[in-house]
């Protein structure tokens, strides 16, 4: 059975290659490519008149790595390249009787830019003196958004494929006739669902061993013996998944609800609701409420707790009774629904 | 090509839709689902940092920095230790954002006229808030120390500087997020149907009976990508409409230009979408291969992380990804009020990526296996 | 071109990797004829009927259909065709008459020919009071019996059937051979494939493929008496007795 499940699916070469292409790719993404810092201001400056104070700022600006220094405009441009899109932010001198007036104009249609240029505009006004408080980070020194975003990439993909790959794989049999076909042969329900089951938990544990290797030999995430607690909290979560999956193909009766029964009820809010980009704590407290049936959320806590702070495994207790009390109740239940059905 | 071939082809292409059950609920339901529950949830302004404080200076100066921090909108402070380990053990178990240690002395050196400092570790387990929140903390501490130095008297002359915020002067951030919402319902709505549709057709056989008649590649599938024109500016509609309904957001420029952009982009996903069902055997192969295309645009894009602030060697990469410029287009109309000649090279760049993968979808439908 | 033959082929061979589904295959269809095409299941008769009707390219060989060259012109072929796949092909969520417009309009018929052929074959149907219902709601017997009236509505030279019975009843099926005899005696060729041996004896002419081969050419009567046999039946199971694939 297990041979069957497994030949058909290394046949489907194509799929096989996103979906083990993919987790890397979106790592890689995220690991280098992607930061919510914002850096590369593009800012242009106007001047009234050119003096020691103006060629000192502007000459600031240009040196300045957070900035792309696009030149001194007239104060008619500023409005246009800022509606383009040529330029973030400018700064006006205005000198009078050897004071300067500043002014700074952002493009506050990007919100956080705005605000970060702004912010680097003032410190470069005001430098020479040192700043009164000096920020340090903990855990992820240079703020790399890489490590926020594993654990919510792993609990996405695993949601993906242990989730969306058996049902559709399961009701395309229902579909094409070939389950009944399995169904009236000698081995028993059990059999079939496990041979059904099997395949999905090993393409799933090949992309939790890629992953940890993706994120701690080239990420950096620290290694230490905590990576035993990251692989048995991210099992239980797999067979949740996996018990997911046969609890919609128990459901979903074409190939495309099954689709959409996944892709609706688990994609989207584990890419929305689960805390992998957006903060829960920040969300209005209904959602929060509602963002605790989500498996993932509590998976991506848990792997944020022992991947990312690197604490031992008693801090993550409650998340790990939580996701074992909802394999075990999923499990009963889509065992029941198929055992009812055929 | 005959028109009259595929006039009757569209008819049966909206027949089909309008008579499957999901796809007009799917239409109207995503974009309403998106546009109220999304902007609540896609909130990355940051709110309730929580402040560990310690303080080991112990003075007026260190009570009311902290009671400002407490007061102020963003943050609060979640305990006041003397103790570092003690602040550290409530960031290990979540409830912290920050730590904020005032020193020994402090304000006694202050008054001296030195130049001491507070130190701020935050939590860089979630890198925006983190870095957000720190600076918020920062900010806060300062301007409680330089109005107690002003009042004090040992005042340092700061330059006077005046912000204007363009476009959003309030900084909202749904104000940047919503424009950019619809691209996302875009990107998933005419980039899954199409594919589906083709697929479907496969699986159930009755693309043989189209490719046996001696219809053209062209007007077939053509009849495939027109539909979702009329698709992807319902999408829009309904996200302008909530977009003004519930969140008082109307663009400021023209709404002519965001619905060309709109057709040029869902042409651009339809197209794709096609491409991927001629070339794919079942609806779980296709959809694996969108939903990777789909999670790179979303991520290259600039829908959530802005582009800047990628390396230099994947800005490069985001010329090549479509929805980059429809993201630009939609935000740029939506609050600068940017004409299509403003954003003429960003209009040139999605109509030469429609032309590519219309003719990419068309030449890659076979007729003959 | 070829006057006399509706359907001429030689040496037509397809391989897919290191199977061969059809393996050289010669033979000729006379205009007006009723040909059948005998088989057990993966014996390769939809594989060939699909290189006929241009929806796959041969491996090689060469061949006319319609007096079009297979290799080169099967878009042309394809206007002088009728088909209907194994599978139940017309689109479930349409309306019969929906259905019937939407393929005739691509075969270039006018608006007017379209309503008066509709009206024709809803009579010889009787199914004038299930024009409006979708074709998911109508019985088994009335879609085979419709996806062949949809088939031959621009009255195509050649039809191609691919087992149009396939798991319908003794009396449908009788009544559909009725419709393949009324098209017939239009002018029209018909090229059909099956497994039911029974319906071989309603053909002018069969050919039995086993294993991508054809068997066995000539009327029912000629591999009767050649064979020796008494029914289409056991001629079959002489021919097949060697065979490899299948079931």
């Amino acid at each position: 059975m297990i041979k069957k499940e497994t030949l058909h699916l290394t046949r489907d070469s194509r799929t096989m290659t996103v979906v083990l292409v993919m987790p890397i790719v979106l790592l890689l993404l995220f690991g280098f490519a992607i930061s919510t810092e914002v850096n590369n201001i593009n800012i242009v400056a106007v001047v009234n008149k050119h003096d020691d104070t103006s060629r000192n700022l502007i000459e600031k600006l240009r040196i300045n790595s957070y900035f792309t220094f696009k030149g001194i405009v007239a104060f008619e441009e500023v409005e246009p390249m800022l509606r383009r899109g040529e330029a973030d932010a400018a700064v006006i001198l205005k000198s009078e009787n050897g004071n300067t007036a500043y002014q700074i104009i952002s493009d506050a249609s990007n919100t956080s830019m705005a605000q970060t240029a702004t912010g680097y505009v003032e410190s470069v006004l005001t430098d020479g003196t040192k700043p009164p408080v000096l920020m340090r980070t903990l855990y992820n020194p240079q703020l790399k958004s890489a490590y926020n975003f594993v654990p919510g990439i792993m609990g996405m993909i695993f949601i993906l494929i242990c989730a969306m790959m058996t049902s559709v794989s399961i009701v395309s049999e229902k579909e094409t006739g070939t389950m009944n076909l399995l169904l009236v042969s000698p081995a028993k329900p059990r059999t079939i669902i496990l041979g059904k089951l099997v395949p999905y938990f090993i393409l799933s544990c090949i992309i939790l061993t890629l992953t940890l290797i993706i994120a701690y030999a080239v990420l950096g995430l620290p290694v230490s013996l905590n990576i035993l607690n990251v692989i048995w909290v991210s099992l239980i979560y797999i067979i949740l998944a996996l018990a997911l999956g046969l609890l919609i193909s128990t459901l979903a009766n074409t190939q495309v609800t099954a689709l959409l029964v996944s892709g609706v009820l688990f994609m989207l809010p584990v890419v929305m609701l689960s805390g992998m980009i957006f903060p829960i704590e920040d969300m209005p407290v209904v959602l929060q409420w509602f963002s605790c049936i989500i498996p993932a959320r509590w998976y991506v806590s848990a792997m944020r707790t022992l991947m990312v702070q690197q604490l031992p495994a008693s801090f993550v207790m409650t998340q790990v009774a939580v996701l074992s009390a909802m394999t075990v109740a999923v499990l009963i239940f889509a065992i029941k629904k198929f055992n009812t059905k055929h | 090509m005959k028109l009259r071939i595929l006039k009757i082809l569209l008819k049966k292409e909206i027949l089909l839709m309008k008579r499957n059950p999901f796809i007009p609920r799917v239409i109207v339901a995503l974009p309403l689902m998106a546009m109220l529950v999304l902007p609540l949830v896609a909130n990355l302004d940051v709110k309730n940092v929580s402040v560990a404080v310690v303080d080991n200076d112990r003075s007026e100066l260190s009570r009311r920095i902290v009671a400002d921090m407490d007061a102020s909108e963003y943050l609060s402070v979640q305990s006041c230790d003397f103790i570092y380990d003690e602040a550290l053990k409530s960031i290990e178990n979540g409830d912290a954002d920050a730590i904020l240690i005032i020193p020994a002395d402090y304000s006694d050196r202050l008054t001296k006229g030195e130049n001491p400092q507070m130190s701020l570790d935050a939590n860089g387990v979630n890198a925006s808030k983190g870095m957000l929140g720190s600076r918020y903390a920062a900010q806060s501490a300062t301007s409680t120390v330089s109005q107690w130095l002003s009042e004090t008297g040992v005042n340092r002359p700061a330059p006077q500087v005046n912000v204007l915020n363009l476009y959003n002067p309030t900084l909202n951030f749904r104000n940047y997020m919503i424009p950019a919402l619809m691209v996302v319902l875009i990107i998933i709505i005419c980039g899954f149907l199409p594919t589906l549709n083709l697929v479907n057709e496969k699986e159930t056989g009755t693309i043989e009976a189209m490719n046996v008649t001696p219809v053209g590649r062209l007007t077939f599938v053509l009849s495939k990508l027109i539909p979702y024109w009329i698709v992807g500016l319902l999408v829009v509609s309904v996200g302008m409409l909530i977009g003004w309904l519930v969140y008082g957001l109307v663009p400021a420029g023209n709404i002519g230009s965001i619905y060309l952009a709109a057709i040029l982009f869902s042409l651009v996903m339809s197209g794709l979408g096609v491409t991927i069902a001629n070339k794919s055997a079942t609806i779980l192969q296709s959809i694996f291969v969108m939903f990777a295309f789909i999670m790179i645009f979303q991520l290259m894009g600039g829908l959530f992380t802005p582009i800047a602030s990628m390396p230099q060697w994947a800005q490069d990469i985001t010329y090549a990804v479509p929805p980059r410029f429809f993201i630009e287009i939609m935000r740029a109309v939506y609050l600068k009020g940017a004409s299509i000649a403003d954003l003429s090279t960003q209009y040139l760049a999605l109509t030469g990526f429609a032309i590519l993968f219309c003719g990419l979808s068309a030449f890659t439908y076979k007729k003959r296996s | 071109m070829n006057e006399k033959f509706a359907i001429s082929v030689r040496n037509l061979v397809k391989r897919f990797g290191n199977f061969t589904a059809v393996d050289n295959l010669s033979f000729d269809v006379a205009r007006g004829e009723i040909f059948g095409f005998l088989g057990a299941n993966g014996a390769g008769k939809t594989t060939a009927m699909r290189m006929l009707c241009g929806l796959s390219y041969p491996t090689s060989g060469s061949g006319t259909v319609a007096g079009f060259d297979i290799m080169s012109q099967a878009e042309y072929i394809k206007r002088h065709i009728g088909y209907t796949s194994q599978k139940f092909s017309l689109y479930e969520e349409l309306t019969v008459s929906e259905n019937l417009t939407l393929f005739s309009t691509i075969y270039g018929m006018s608006d007017i020919e379209i309503k008066k052929k509709s009206e024709e074959i809803f009579m010889t149907l009787e199914m004038a009071d299930m024009r409006n219902t979708l074709v998911k709601d109508i019985p088994t017997g009335w879609k085979q019996k419709l996806a062949f009236s949809a088939a031959t509505m621009h009255s195509p030279d050649i039809v191609f059937l691919d087992e149009p019975t396939g798991g319908v009843d003794p009396v449908t099926r009788r009544r559909f051979w009725e419709l393949i005899y009324e098209a017939s005696s239009r002018g029209m060729t018909i090229f059909v494939t099956t497994h039911y041996l029974d319906e071989a004896e309603y053909c002018n002419r069969i050919s039995i493929m086993v294993d991508g081969r054809i068997k066995a050419l000539d009327s029912p009567e000629n591999l009767k008496k050649e064979y020796n046999c008494a029914t289409m039946d056991e001629v079959f199971r002489i021919v097949a007795k060697d065979a490899k694939r299948g079931d």
